[in-house]
């Protein structure tokens, strides 16, 4: 069989899987009544229309950005870190901790910290299953999952037992003070002369996404252990041939994928909640697969699949508040992008090498 | 702790095992065969919603059980479509068919009942009743003590309804059909080497689906069960992680009949003292009630590891199977 050209994988195989999801969500909405046109338009304005709309639009692609990377630099050693969800949340409590007991004199040293904290533990709770699939040979898969709910309890007893300050009913943390308050993306934009909305939650994190999207790339392409990764993701045998040991790629991919899930944190804890909640990830450790899988595995095309799963979150609440459309089809979206995109590729993509290959015979 | 408590306790831990039972047996025919099955959960969700929006329709149970089960084999279907025709990764369509159901019930649900997501509270003829099984005692509050075995029987054997007895039969069905029949010894050949099973003639992929289909009809009475046993009516998110302890408790159980029977119960008797008790203070340290929740992942992990025993997945698992040619 002919194989696609590159631009057709890279860019045809996706567009299709999204427009084949697109009309089947179409479809849903249309079977409960509802206008699919009207609800695309409520979208598109709601969450494009102003740079109100953008800022939130970009808020969540942010967290999408560290998620998605995060899926993708496990991906590359082919390895599935399912766990981001349980990753993130540690990631928070990380973030928590560090703007709560040390008393930061500036914003910029508590996200110095911040950083430091939420990479940290993120890439610890990866660590561990990492671990046992290495040594132990326990399925890296289950034990990510199984990971997250671990998270999640833990989180709970934290935040119920240690860190709700007293008198307080909800499990959450103190509000950090105000001095590690991020600078809004709007303040940034402002100071190059460009106006921006502040009035929501989009923050410098967005910079330190596109940033570790840059040194994702240049990790992978361009150094050693990102070589060392890829082919040791591309077969397992020839790697270990080649002397590459499959324990430290293991734990290496496992620890920077932990690491970049639990830096969403900066965004969503320290940038838009100010303190830490229950759930503060809200799915995005799971969007990440999504946008992962979407972008094609690259930082790029992920920095895109983010900013296009940042539109469908916002304008899927936009939906809630305009229409009588739940925001719930807006996961029902997200499930066909990785069906058609993650398990069921070779739908979309033989038929199109038919067609390539009749063009060139032609 | 009395007698009474005791036996509650006993009581809600099978009436709660019993929707992992059917999971955890649904997982292992399709795991057996091959096929990596972490949409447990969505086909519970799904079959939850659609029994329940049947039954309520209807006014029939028996309907919603039907109806749960096709919407979870209609799930299964898709699942069978991506990862045996279409050769895909079999972790991300089961990610996938858990956002669907996530999605799908909610906006169905939404729009059909108005209820925020949440169907009718199912009332008579359109939910299950506890079944008194003869020579026991209906349980009342007005109820006198009992004798210890009247009470035991009573309490805890009987008032189920008739799906917790069809899952505990369930359990020598599907010991009986893995290793004492002809299609028992296939599945398991399936998962193990279906090369060999291809050479002898068998049709790697009329397995595969056949175990699928199986996987989907058990996690749909799971689901089923929920809705309209369990509780009177479906809830958003009512699975919550329960075809994930499934899942677990499979790996606990090492794949075989049994044993998924002991793990479950265990990790409904786990779920029934986190319900019950907050948390247990054992005199020199207290349990949280979160630790009592988070046990059967700990334990899996624990279990997967190695440390105790040893969990070998069927060989063939994960993997599409291509003909050689």
């Amino acid at each position: 069989m002919d194989k696609l050209p590159r631009w057709a994988d890279v860019v045809l195989v996706p567009l299709i899987c999204l427009i084949i999801a697109f009309l089947i969500c179409g479809v849903l909405i249309w079977s409960i009544g509802q206008d699919p046109a009207q609800a695309l338009r409520i979208m598109v304005t709601g969450s494009l229309g102003s740079t109100y709309a953008w800022g939130y639009t970009l808020y969540y692609a942010t967290n999408f950005m560290f998620t998605g990377l995060a899926v993708s630099i496990a991906f590359q050693a082919s390895l599935f870190n399912i766990g981001g969800e349980g990753q993130a949340t540690l990631g928070g409590l990380g973030v928590a901790l560090s703007c709560l007991l040390i008393p930061w004199p500036h914003w910029s040293l508590a996200l110095l910290g911040s950083i430091a904290a939420a990479a940290l533990f993120g890439a610890a709770w990866a660590f561990i299953p990492a671990y046992l699939q290495a040594k132990r040979g326990s399925h890296i898969v289950i034990t990510t999952m199984m990971f997250n709910f671990i998270a999640y309890a833990l989180m709970n007893y934290v935040l119920v037992n240690l860190l709700r300050p007293l008198g307080s009913m909800d499990p959450a943390s103190a509000r950090f003070p105000a001095v590690v308050n991020l600078p809004k993306l709007g303040e940034i934009l402002g100071l190059v002369g460009i106006p921006f909305s502040t009035r929501n939650p989009a923050n410098i994190s967005l910079l330190i996404a596109l940033a570790c999207a840059v040194g994702v790339w240049a990790l992978l392409w361009h150094t050693r252990l990102g070589y060392a990764m890829r082919a040791f993701g591309k077969s397992e045998k020839a790697a270990i041939y080649a002397g590459i040991s499959p324990v430290r790629i293991t734990l290496y991919a496992l620890a920077l994928s932990g690491g970049l899930s639990g830096m969403m944190a900066i965004n969503a804890v320290q940038g838009e909640a100010h303190r830490l909640l229950l759930n503060s990830v809200e799915g995005a450790g799971f969007i990440g697969i999504a946008v992962a899988l979407m972008g094609r595995n690259h930082p790029f095309g992920i920095v895109l699949a983010s900013i296009l799963f940042g539109f469908l979150y916002e304008g899927g609440s936009q939906l809630a508040l305009g229409t009588s459309i739940p925001r719930e089809v807006i996961t029902v979206l997200q499930a066909l992008v990785i069906l058609f995109t993650g398990a069921l590729p070779y739908m979309v993509q033989k038929p199109l090498e038919r067609l390539f290959a009749y063009r060139r015979a032609a | 702790m009395d007698l009474i408590s005791f036996l509650q306790i006993l009581d809600s831990t099978i009436r709660l095992a019993t929707p992992l039972l059917f999971a955890c047996l649904a997982g292992l025919y399709s795991e057996r065969s091959g096929v990596f099955d972490i949409g447990l959960e969505g086909k519970m969700l799904v079959a939850a919603f659609a029994a329940a929006a049947a039954a309520y329709a209807t006014g029939n149970v028996w309907v919603g059980v039907l109806a749960g089960i096709g919407a979870s084999v209609l799930f299964a279907a898709i699942h069978g479509l991506a990862s045996i025709t279409f050769r895909g990764n079999q972790l991300i369509s089961g990610v996938a068919i858990n956002f669907l159901a996530s999605g799908l019930t909610v906006v169905l649900g939404t729009s059909w009942f108005h209820l925020g997501g949440q169907s009718p509270a199912l009332t008579g003829g359109a939910r299950f009743d506890d079944i008194v099984l003869p020579f026991a005692t209906k349980i009342t509050t007005a109820t006198p003590p009992l004798g210890l075995v009247q009470e035991v029987y009573s309490r805890v054997i009987s008032g189920h309804s008739i799906l917790v007895y069809v899952s505990f039969l369930m359990v020598p069905l599907t010991w009986w059909v893995l290793y004492r029949t002809r299609f028992g010894l296939r599945l398991r050949a399936v998962g193990e080497n279906p090369a060999a099973v291809d050479t002898a003639g068998v049709s790697v992929t009329g397995l595969r689906y056949a175990a699928l289909a199986i996987t989907g009809a058990l996690c749909g009475l799971a689901g089923a069960y929920m809705s309209t046993a369990l509780s009177a009516g479906f809830l958003r998110e009512m699975t919550a992680g329960r075809g994930y302890i499934a899942l677990a408790a499979l790996i606990f159980a090492k794949w075989r009949p049994w044993y998924a029977l002991m793990a479950c119960l265990l990790f409904g008797l786990l779920d029934a003292i986190a319900i019950r008790f907050q948390n247990i203070n054992l005199g020199i340290v207290v349990v949280p009630v979160q630790f009592t929740q988070a046990l059967p992942y700990i334990l899996t992990v624990i279990i997967l590891a190695g440390f105790v025993g040893k969990a070998i997945p069927p060989r063939a698992g994960g993997q599409p199977y291509v003909k050689e040619r």
